[in-house]
């Protein structure tokens, strides 16, 4: 059945959540998180807190799509700006909610978006129009 | 091997203490082949370089882009649009953006096409009259509120922020959006939200045929009737219907509405003062049958059965 009846509450492991998504449809997936789950927001970050505070949002607006995932098994977060995975080191430790980790993914890839270091910010300089 | 290991470094060592990056004025300069040459974005090795990216967990807190202007919502102006191509006004808002102001109110826009395309920041952008066709596409921070009404494929590909419709809204409307919120307190057109990849949708009255066609991922919530075909062939995502369905799409069946679903469909609902006097519970909820995933999979006549 539809994928929005996941609760939430509960963390699989990438294995289990792959395994089960591909018996299902009888292909491979690329991502491996419920892409439907809405966002709990007892559960929301200082930092997001204060991003929808300087952004003018009430919610989390186009974070409500951003959710933990891995790549290669480790944990990772899909960057839309740069069309590709970024992992999560493992000096973070992340909770055994999915709620939880999805509100670190969206913390560390708003900080991420915004840095001197991304792509965009050389990709810019190139082929912008002065 | 070893040895190997420390030339390559030092190669690339080398190469970044000489490569200067030039300022803004000699890049203006050059041709943009020239640009891209001059920033080593072609002359890079990529050899024994690792192409993974790992988030770096001190990198300093900043909520906009590094090139997006500063700007105050407090700090407001207006502009009178009557006179203006849309290209000079949309010129005008980003010099105004330069300038600080973060809230800009457009007035007498007569209908013109693309107005307040490709903001990249955030900003309170205030339409007071009606837009012609793809208003407000490409937009990335700003909460946009238009008074009147919009023409074909308003918010397209919208990446972020918030658009508000007070009137109603032609087709194709927030087609291919990929994330923000994008509401039209009226009805909508046919195709709305078709080929969308995220954010959420929101129609206060009804939408046309073939809503959600080929929805992706992302929420579409329809507080009055749909056409026919909603949600036809629809990968993944969720619609919220709160009227009746003229007919489901193929592929798009009903599922059953949950306590996170209520929850959220409140909440947001609220926040654009759309929620009906009964409450949610008469939502239905469409997702994808799943049946279209497997296509290549399926022989032939079984592919017959769902089409």
């Amino acid at each position: 059945m539809a994928a929005t009846q996941h609760p939430g509450s509960e963390t699989k492991t990438p294995d289990e959540f792959h395994a089960e998504r591909e018996k299902e449809i009888g292909q491979h997936i690329g991502y491996r998180y419920d892409v439907n789950l809405v966002p709990d927001y007892d559960r929301i970050t200082p930092f997001l807190t204060k991003y929808m505070e300087v952004m003018g949002w009430d919610d989390l607006n186009w974070l409500e799509d951003i959710h933990m995932g891995y790549e290669d098994g480790k944990a990772a977060v899909f960057d839309r700006n740069n069309n590709s995975w970024v992992r999560v080191p493992d000096s973070i430790e992340l909770p055994d909610n999915q709620q939880d980790r999805d509100m670190i993914a969206r913390e560390l890839l708003i900080k991420y978006q915004m840095s001197d270091r991304h792509p965009l910010v050389m990709l810019r300089k190139a082929y912008m129009k002065f | 091997m070893a040895s190997v290991s420390t030339m390559e470094a030092s190669r690339a060592a080398a190469a970044t203490e000489t490569r200067r990056i030039p300022s803004d004025e000699e890049l203006r300069a050059m041709t943009q082949d020239e640009r891209v040459k001059a920033l080593g974005m072609t002359t890079d090795q990529l050899h024994g370089r690792s192409m993974y990216v790992e988030f770096d967990p001190g990198e300093t807190e900043r909520f906009t882009y590094p090139w997006a202007p500063d700007v105050d919502f407090n700090k407001r102006t207006e502009i009178d649009t009557d006179d203006m191509t849309t290209t000079e006004v949309n010129r005008k808002i980003r010099e105004l953006m330069q300038e600080g102001y973060g809230t800009i109110v457009l007035k007498n826009p007569r209908g013109k096409h693309s107005l307040g395309v490709g903001i990249l920041n955030r900003l309170n952008l205030i339409i007071e009259g009606s837009c012609g066709y793809f208003a407000v596409g490409l937009i990335d921070g700003p909460n946009v509120r238009i008074n009147g009404r919009v023409g074909w494929s308003c918010g397209e590909n919208m990446l972020a922020g918030t658009v508000v419709i007070e009137k109603n809204a032609g087709s194709t409307f927030g087609a291919a959006i990929r994330g923000g919120d994008l509401v039209c307190k009226g009805s909508v057109g046919s195709r709305t939200g078709i080929d969308m990849k995220g954010g959420t949708i929101i129609v206060g009255g009804d939408t046309g045929a073939l809503s959600g066609f080929m929805m992706q991922r992302g929420r579409m919530v329809v507080c009055g009737n749909a056409g026919k075909n909603l949600g036809d062939s629809m990968y993944d995502g969720t619609i919220y219907v709160g009227g009746n369905i003229r007919s489901l799409g193929v592929d798009a069946v009903e599922a059953e509405l949950t306590d996170l679903d209520r929850k959220w469909l409140t909440r947001k609902l609220n926040q654009y003062g759309l929620l009906p006097d009964k409450g949610v519970d008469h939502f239905k909820k469409i997702v994808s049958g799943k049946q279209l995933w497997n296509y290549d999979n399926l022989e032939p006549t079984e592919k017959k059965l769902i089409l």
